[in-house]
Parts: structure tokens; C-alpha cells; sequence
């Protein structure tokens, strides 16, 4: 468990927002599976902090890019699962051509002798 | 609020219940990995975090936390004003009290002079004046009322302006039991729709009845119509008798129309006056013209265009209009000096609630530093100063808040006894109510004061020396709000000394005009304008002979020593100025010295008490036909003649408004035969400064034939009395205006007033102001003692234990009186200082506003301030004293 800690990324601004709208593409989920799924995903390298991840979720529900119901779930527990909307879908593509455009930017940044080198 | 806040409630136990799902489902999965239940669960809980920052950062989502924190705030400053009730009771009451004076002079204010005339779109009405390019008078200017026959070529060329004119015209309506006075207008046909006021019942004048001989038709004020007719319908269509002539009633108006600030009872037809000067364009009565912008047109565009009808009039008209234009400007309710009296009463009413406010933040700052401890200990907890701050504003807004609603509680219930109490008639008082303006003042006034408090108390909050609070005791925190406290108690002594030097001076003033000689005896006299009946005025010999016999007749009712008739009545309104000169060559217009002229009969000096310096008064040889003669009084003996003797000499009066003849080319001449002291005719308060003083009197009998009606018109009766005046009104108005003993019963008497209610009113002013300023700078020294006294106690009980030290190595008693009286005497030092200068402005303003007033009274200044020290000392000399009975092991052992 300790490994966990110390081997957490802090996500940058925005980056949190991206990684739950891209989780909610595979289908519904409530806030423990969303947070599981992610670590899961990241190889348990990016572990959501739930004090992130609740004010997240209540904010993309504020600007309706996801919405929430409560369903029962398969252990007949009540749960809040959220979904993505149709604009949540559209937020999404530009985030990942954004996120896409700095990832680029800043692997430029960090290698710029192969460019050179190739040039 | 619950009700609002229901939904968050709700979305509050969902966020729990997502939470709390969360922590169950990943407790499950630990057990299901082969851990313990409890230690599952600990686990879970521990990789989950703060649960409380959770919720709280995910309500900061919603977006609404700024309202929340408001509620919270709000209820948290409730819970402390209800744990201490003293506190709040004080502060409750001071606010209220200060507030709720401040809401009473807005009120009224605002229905004086900030509302609208009660008229459809009013800011599109205009009064219009003739104006010409020199300065004919003194008194007005260039500034002339309309000529009538102007008027019709203006209504009807103007492309700007809907015109309507009117002027006053009373009578006598007299079909109704007895003969009774009627405040009346004339009114030209288009008047009401101009004003844009539909008629409550009938119809407004046609076009065509507003011609000479047309069928004389009538309308009637609300007023008169419940008063004659019960408010019955029939009223209209049925006859109305006004000066003999029978009108019929055509139209009702509504209740609380009035036109110039006055409700005339009725209104008739201006074209029907055919009186011959009304169709002068040169000499004659004056008409007051107002008119509407049309739909589209500038007040701009309405100048050229009044311009271009004034220069065509002029070439037309070069006699009379050569010069001549007409201006116009918005039309404003015509309040007269009322509003500066109102203006000066809201400053000092403003004046009391800013030493409220002083109060109430000195006590809320000794809270403040005994809450230190507390603010600090959230602070150190994590809350940012600014919602330090913030809680501090919102406990001050909630005391003025409810301070203000009080306050408009108390406007609600006290507007009616001021403006019932108020001198004289206050112009648009039916206007005055509670509205939302009134609301928006008070919830203005009560956010300020709130913020005006608070901000001193909420900006001392710890930030810096947390630890250092934290660490220490009570008592070494106490030293820095001290400088803070002297301020406010400066601040309040201050504005003390304005408010009471200000009323001590209206008291000095009102002493000495109450003290002033008016000129006149005015014990036992009556004084009371008088109708004789329209047909006595038909022709000149009948109306003289109708007045002599009013004379003879009054002088048989017991009671009456001696009478005479007067046109201007001293101190009452209404007065004739007139230019004279020495020599038959009167200069003209504005360069010509201007007197006031009284027309009398010869027992006048008898029953006003004037004294006879020189020479004779009139006797009955002064009629028509014989030498022109007038008696002058002092003022005029000296600024026409100076050292001469002025008996024997003439006065020559300009032919414009000479009451010898009705001839308007020279001058007419009068030999001086007496002189008589001065009468103060502009009241006692204004007289000194009034611009025309000079006086002079001329028989009644020289008035000539063709003025005789209009004089008629004009005359009062003056009667000295042997019993009490008003004992003699009833008997009075039997004889003179009954139907029997040959008189026609169309005669009426009215404006009845004792010459002591007259020298009385023309203080009202005065008296009204300093009874007000009195209770106001009553209140601010109670204020002001009140918050010496909790300032020092709290001071003082904040150095107990230094006391206890000092008085252990030896400080006596009267050393510890000292060392309080030392503090306060600074604060009261600061403050005298202050309000000393700012007494002086305030002293220079009065005297402005208010007649009679000196700019300074050093004597008044120097004894109101001691009052003030003294009431101050006494207020700080209790808690001083009790300092001075510590006793040093008790208060050493207290921390």
C-alpha cells in the first residue's frame, strides 16, 4: 500500500476532468468504481484522491458534461452513478486534442537533441 | 429561509449517502481481500481522507457558498446578540432611534420635494414668465406675469407647447345658509387637460366657454362638493352662487387636487373675467401661464420657439412689448424656505445618527476585544481573515438591519405627529407616506451605519500576533484598542457640541426677537379680511358708503374700543411696495427707492398702537377731492429726508401702481403730514433684513373712483378690544354679516387671526427649529454621556489589574481618580475641539437659513460647551470613582 504513496502522481489541473469523462466512455459507473477503474488503468501508478475526485465529479455535473441518478447496485446498495451526456462526449474530444498538443509540446521540450539530430 | 434552503438540505444527505456508500463498497472489497472487518474498515476510512474537507470541497461546487456563509454568519450573530441581551438592547435602541429619526425627515422630504408632481408625466410640464431685457424691479427682476392677451397669441402660435393659464380669484359663495369665502381659480379651458388630471365627476370647460359672455359654468373642488352637497351626484347641472352671480356646475374634481400647492375650492372660466385690464397688455393683473412639451419637442426647441413669438409680439406691440420675451422652465412645486428648513433638519438628524453609530461601535469594539481570544483561536483553526472580516460586517449589518426595521416601524407611526406639529401649512403634506424610496433610505441608511460600526471593530481582527494573543492574558491586549475608543468618544463629543451649540443659538435667538418691539400693541387686537357684498361693489359711491357702515356698525358691539380698515396687515402676508421719490422727478424702473404702502382709515394708529412721532394722522377731513396726504413712519423719514423735517414736505409716487389715481403717466404727489414709529411688517424674526422696510400710510378715502372696487377687495378690519379678541368674532360676524338689520347676508368674514397669533407665527420658524435642534442635541448629549461612561467602565475594568499594582506600591485613591479623569479629560479635549470649529460652520449656515440668526454667540458657545464638560466629566467621574475604590488584593488575584 505504502508504494501507492509514494509513487502518486499529483495530476495536473484539468488532467482529473479528462481521465473521468474518458472512464465514463466504457458505461455508467458510481465515484468507488470511477476512482478504482482509474487506478486500474494507470497500473496503479495515478491513485484519485477523494477529495478531488467528489468536488470533480460535482463540478462536470454543474456543467451537465456528466449526469448523475441513484440506482441500486449489484450488492442491492444504493448508489450515485454517473453518466456521460452528449456535451461531456464533445468536452472530451478537445480535451484529448488538447492534452495531445502538450504532451507533444513537452516531449519536444525534453528531448530537443533528437529533433536536432534528425534535422 | 428553511423553506429556500430545503433543496440544499436535501442534496446535503445525498452527498453523505454517496460518501458513506463509497467507504462501505471499498470496506467490502478489503474484506473480501482477506482483511478483518475492523481493520477493513479503519483502512478505508483512512485512504479516503478528511471525510468533513471532502463534503465541504465538494459543496464549494455547487456554487453557492457565498449565500451559505452569509445564513450561517447571519444565525451565528443572532445566537450572539441573543447571549448577550444588554448589549443588544442598547444597540437596538440607539439604532432604532436614529434611524427611525432619519426616516422621518426622509419621509417627509420626500413627499415635499423629492416626489413628482402629482401630474401626468410632470417633468414634461413648464411655467412660463415674461421676461423683459432690463431689470424693471427689485424684487422680481426681470421676471413679469403674463399680460392675458400674451398669452392667447402665445397658446396659440406656440408649435412646442400645449398652454393652460390661471390665477387666483376668491369670493363669496353665498346660496348655501350663510354667505362663506371660497379660495378659488380661474382657469383657462384647457388647463386640466394640460396637467394631464381627469375631472372625478362632469367635464372640464369647453373652448367656447372660455369666452367673454359665455354661460357662466363652474367647477368644484372635492372639498366643497362633500362639504356643500354631501357628496351628492346631482350636484352637477345645479346653481352655485359666487359674488352674487349664479353659476352652474359643471364638473367635480378629484379629492387632493390642488394647483400651485393650494386646493381651490372653485374653479371658473379666466376668458369670462371681462374685467377691462385683463385685455391690457400694459398695465394688468398678472395671469400665471404653465404648459406641456408636445409629444417630441425639447425644452430647447420650446426657447426659440417662445423666443420667435416673443420678437414677432414685439413688433407688433412695440408699447408694451418692445423688449419683451417669455422664458420657461421646468415647473417645480413651490415650497418656499421649507426646504432648507427640511434640509437643515435631515443634517441634524444625520448629525444624531452618526453619534448612534460612534456608540454603538464603541460598545461592539469592547466586545470585539473581549472576543480577541476567540477570533484568534478560529484564526489559528483556519479561518482567512477576510472571512474574519466578513463575519464581523455581518454581525454589524444584522444589528442595523434590525435597528432599521425598527427605526421604520417608528417613521411609520412618528411621520404623523411631525408633520401635524409642523408651523404653518407644509406644502404637499398629503403627498407625505412611506414609499419605496422611503424603504430604499432606511435599508441605505441602516446597511451603512452597519458597515460604519462594524468596520472599526471588524479590522482590528488578529492577524498578525496570532500566538502572541493566543499566548498572552486578557489584559496585555487591552492597550491597543484604547486610541480606538478616545477616537470615538472624541467623534461623539464632537458632534454633541454642534447639535448643542446650534440649539443654544437658535434659544439665544429666539429670546432676543421674542423680546424685539414689533411696533405695534398687539394685545387685544383682532384682525380678519372681510367680503362686503358683491353688489355693494358694483359702483365706487356704494362700496364707500358700505364700508362706513361696517364701521359704525362694528363700533356698537360691546366690546370694541376702536376700529379702522387695512389693506396689508403687519406680519401677515401680503404687502404693496411702491417707488417714491422727493422730487416730481421719479427715476424710472429699478432705480427709484421702494416703500411699503398700507392704506387705512383714521383710527388705525388708535387700534394697532402705533405711536405718533410728529406731526398728525388722518382725520376725516382727508377725503377725495382734498389735498393727497400720507404719513410716513421713522425708516422712511430718514432715507428720504435725513436730519430734515419732513413734515410739510411731498413724496412723489411712481404713476405704475400709485393708489392716487388710475392714471399711469406722472407721478402723483402727497404732502407728508406725520411721521409714526416703524412696524415690524415682515415679522420679528425677518424685518431687519428685509429689503424694502420703509412705510408709509394713505387714507383709504383718497382712493379714487376706479380703484375703489379692487381696494374693496382687498381691506381687512382691525379692531382694539377691551375683552379677549376671539370673544369678539362671534358677536362681530352676527353684526356685520347676517341677513338682518338691512345687511344682505352675502357678506363674509375670514382669516380671522389675533394680532399676538400673527407676532407669534412669524417665530414659528424659529420656535419649530429650536425645539427640534433642542431635543436632538438633548439626545446627542445623552448619547455622548452614555458613551463616555461605557467607554471608561470598559477601559477602566480592562485595568483593573495594573490598577491593583499601582495601588499596592502605593498610588492613593485620589491618584487613581486622577489617572481616569486624565484619560477622559483627553477624549473630551479632542472632541471639544472639533466640534468647537465645526460649530462655527454649522453657526455660519444657520445663519443663512434662518432669519434673525447671529453667526456666532460667543457667550451661548461658551456656556453650552461647559455644559457639555461638565455633563462629560460627571459621566466619566462614576467609573473613575469606583476605580479608585479597588481594592489591590482582590483585583491582583482576578487574573
Amino acid at each position: 500500500m505504502k508504494s501507492h504513496y509514494q509513487t502518486r502522481i499529483e495530476l495536473l489541473q484539468g488532467t482529473l476532468d479528462m481521465l473521468i469523462l474518458q472512464t465514463l466512455r466504457w458505461g455508467p459507473q458510481h465515484g468507488y468504481s470511477l476512482s478504482q477503474a482509474i487506478r486500474a488503468n494507470s497500473g496503479d501508478i495515478l491513485q484519485v484522491d477523494t477529495g478531488s475526485l467528489y468536488p470533480a465529479l460535482h463540478r462536470l455535473e454543474g456543467q451537465r458534461w456528466i449526469s448523475a441518478e441513484w440506482k441500486t447496485s449489484e450488492n442491492k446498495q444504493r448508489v450515485r452513478v454517473y453518466r456521460l451526456t452528449v456535451a461531456g462526449r464533445k468536452r472530451l474530444v478537445s480535451e484529448r486534442s488538447r492534452w495531445a498538443q502538450l504532451s507533444e509540446a513537452i516531449a519536444g521540450i525534453l528531448n530537443p537533441t533528437t529533433e536536432e539530430s534528425e534535422a | 429561509m428553511r423553506l429556500r434552503f430545503w433543496g440544499r438540505e436535501r442534496r446535503d444527505q445525498q452527498l453523505e449517502e454517496e460518501i458513506q456508500a463509497h467507504l462501505r463498497m471499498a470496506t467490502r472489497e478489503r474484506i473480501e481481500h482477506g482483511e478483518s472487518a475492523k481493520l477493513a474498515e479503519q483502512s478505508a476510512r483512512r485512504e479516503f481522507g478528511n471525510e468533513v474537507l471532502v463534503k465541504e470541497a465538494t459543496r464549494q461546487m455547487w456554487g453557492w457558498r457565498w449565500i451559505e456563509d452569509l445564513v450561517q454568519d447571519a444565525r451565528f450573530a443572532i445566537r450572539q446578540l441573543g447571549k448577550n441581551p444588554g448589549f443588544a438592547v442598547v444597540a437596538l435602541l440607539t439604532l432604532a432611534l436614529g434611524i427611525g429619526a432619519t426616516t422621518v425627515m426622509f419621509t417627509v422630504i420626500n413627499g415635499v420635494l423629492l416626489k413628482p408632481l402629482p401630474y401626468w408625466q410632470p417633468n414634461r410640464l413648464v411655467t412660463i414668465d415674461e421676461q423683459t431685457e432690463k431689470v424693471t424691479s427689485r424684487i422680481w427682476g426681470n421676471v413679469w406675469a403674463f399680460a392675458y392677451p400674451n398669452f392667447l397669441d402665445c397658446k396659440r402660435e406656440s408649435r412646442t407647447l400645449d398652454f393652460a393659464a390661471w390665477r387666483y380669484n376668491g369670493g363669496t359663495a353665498s346660496d348655501h345658509g350663510e354667505a362663506e369665502y371660497v379660495e378659488g381659480f380661474q382657469v383657462s379651458s384647457e388647463m386640466f387637460s394640460v396637467l394631464g388630471v381627469p375631472l372625478l365627476r362632469g367635464r372640464a370647460f369647453l373652448p367656447e366657454e372660455d369666452q367673454p359672455g359665455a354661460a357662466p359654468v363652474i367647477i368644484v373642488s372635492y372639498g366643497l362638493w362633500q362639504h356643500l352637497y354631501g357628496g351628492n351626484p346631482e350636484a352637477i347641472g345645479s346653481p352655485l352662487v359666487l359674488d352674487g352671480k349664479s353659476f352652474t356646475i359643471v364638473g367635480i374634481m378629484p379629492a387632493g387636487f390642488r394647483m400651485n400647492e393650494d386646493e381651490g375650492d372653485v374653479f371658473t372660466p379666466l376668458g369670462q373675467d371681462t374685467s377691462p385690464s385683463m385685455q391690457n397688455r400694459d398695465r394688468h393683473p398678472g395671469i400665471s401661464v404653465l404648459a406641456r412639451l408636445r409629444p417630441g419637442a425639447t425644452l430647447a426647441q420650446a426657447h426659440v420657439d417662445l423666443g420667435l413669438i416673443g420678437h414677432r409680439l414685439a413688433e407688433q406691440y412695440p408699447e408694451s412689448n418692445a423688449g419683451r420675451s417669455f422664458v420657461a422652465q421646468p415647473l417645480h412645486p413651490d415650497v418656499g424656505d421649507v426646504r432648507s428648513t427640511l434640509w437643515l433638519l435631515l443634517g441634524a438628524v444625520t448629525l444624531v445618527l452618526l453619534i448612534a453609530c460612534a456608540n454603538v461601535a464603541s460598545l461592539l469594539l469592547a466586545r470585539a476585544v473581549s472576543r480577541e481570544r476567540e477570533l484568534a483561536m478560529r484564526a489559528a483553526l483556519g479561518a482567512g481573515r477576510g472571512r474574519l472580516v466578513r463575519q464581523c460586517l455581518t454581525e454589524s449589518a444584522v444589528l442595523g438591519l434590525s435597528g432599521g426595521a425598527l427605526g421604520v416601524l417608528l417613521a411609520e407611526f412618528g411621520t404623523r405627529p411631525f408633520v401635524a406639529f409642523w408651523p404653518g401649512r407644509l406644502p404637499r403634506a398629503g403627498e407625505i407616506q412611506l414609499d419605496w424610496r422611503v424603504l430604499l433610505f432606511a435599508l441605505a441608511a441602516s446597511l451603512l451605519t452597519g458597515v460604519l460600526f462594524g468596520l472599526a471593530p471588524a479590522l482590528r481582527n488578529p492577524s498578525r500576533e496570532l500566538d502572541q494573543i493566543l499566548r498572552a492574558g486578557a489584559r496585555s491586549v487591552a492597550g491597543g484598542s484604547r486610541r480606538l475608543h478616545g477616537n470615538f468618544v472624541a467623534f461623539e463629543i464632537a458632534l454633541a457640541v454642534v447639535l448643542l451649540v446650534s440649539a443654544g443659538m437658535l434659544g439665544r435667538t429666539l429670546l432676543r426677537l421674542s423680546s424685539l418691539d414689533p411696533g405695534v400693541n398687539v394685545k387685544n387686537v383682532l384682525v380678519t379680511r372681510m367680503a362686503i357684498s358683491p353688489s355693494a361693489l358694483e359702483n365706487p359711491a356704494q362700496a364707500r358708503a358700505a364700508w362706513q357702515d361696517e364701521l359704525v356698525r362694528a363700533r356698537r358691539v360691546p366690546g370694541v374700543q376702536a376700529i379702522a380698515l387695512v389693506d396689508t396687515v403687519p406680519m401677515r402676508e401680503g404687502n404693496n411696495q411702491l417707488s417714491y421719490w422727493t422730487t416730481p422727478a421719479v427715476p424710472p424702473g429699478d432705480q427709484a427707492p421702494l416703500a411699503l404702502a398700507t392704506s387705512v382709515t383714521p383710527d388705525y394708529l388708535k387700534v394697532m398702537g402705533i405711536p405718533l412721532l410728529k406731526g398728525r394722522f388722518f382725520d376725516d377731513g382727508d377725503r377725495l377731492g382734498n389735498e393727497h396726504v400720507v404719513v410716513i413712519d421713522e425708516v422712511l423719514a430718514e432715507q428720504a429726508f435725513g436730519g430734515q423735517e419732513p413734515v410739510g414736505k411731498h413724496l412723489w409716487l411712481a404713476a405704475a401702481g400709485s393708489p392716487f389715481s388710475s392714471d399711469t403717466e406722472t407721478p402723483d404727489s402727497a404732502r407728508v403730514v406725520g411721521v409714526v414709529g416703524h412696524v415690524r411688517h415682515w415679522g420679528l424674526a425677518s424685518d431687519d433684513q428685509a429689503q424694502v422696510r420703509a412705510q408709509f400710510y394713505y387714507p383709504f378715502a383718497q382712493v379714487p373712483d376706479p380703484l375703489v372696487g379692487r381696494w374693496s377687495e382687498l381691506m381687512s378690519i382691525a379692531v382694539r378690544t377691551d375683552i379677549a379678541p376671539l370673544n369678539l368674532v362671534e358677536p362681530l360676524r352676527k353684526e356685520l354679516c347676517s341677513a338682518t338689520g338691512g345687511v344682505t347676508g352675502d357678506q363674509a368674514l375670514y382669516e380671522v387671526r389675533t394680532m399676538e397669533q400673527l407676532a407669534s407665527a412669524s417665530l414659528a420658524r424659529q420656535r419649530f427649529l429650536l425645539l427640534l435642534f433642542g431635543i436632538f442635541a438633548g439626545l446627542a448629549l445623552l448619547l455622548a454621556c452614555v458613551g463616555i461612561y461605557g467607554v471608561l467602565s470598559y477601559l477602566t475594568g480592562q485595568r483593573v489589574p495594573e490598577i491593583g499594582i499601582r495601588m499596592a506600591l502605593g498610588a492613593r485613591a485620589r491618584d487613581v481618580l486622577w489617572l481616569v479623569l486624565r484619560q477622559s479629560l483627553g477624549m473630551i479635549f479632542i472632541g471639544v475641539g472639533l466640534g468647537s470649529a465645526a460649530a462655527l460652520v454649522a453657526g455660519r449656515l444657520l445663519h443663512h437659513l434662518v432669519d434673525g440668526m447671529r453667526p456666532t454667540e460667543p457667550l451661548t458657545f461658551a456656556i453650552l460647551i461647559s455644559v457639555l464638560v461638565f455633563a462629560a466629566l460627571f459621566a466619566s467621574f462614576l467609573p473613575a470613582h469606583r476605580a479608585s475604590c479597588i481594592d489591590p488584593m482582590s483585583a491582583l488575584r482576578q487574573e
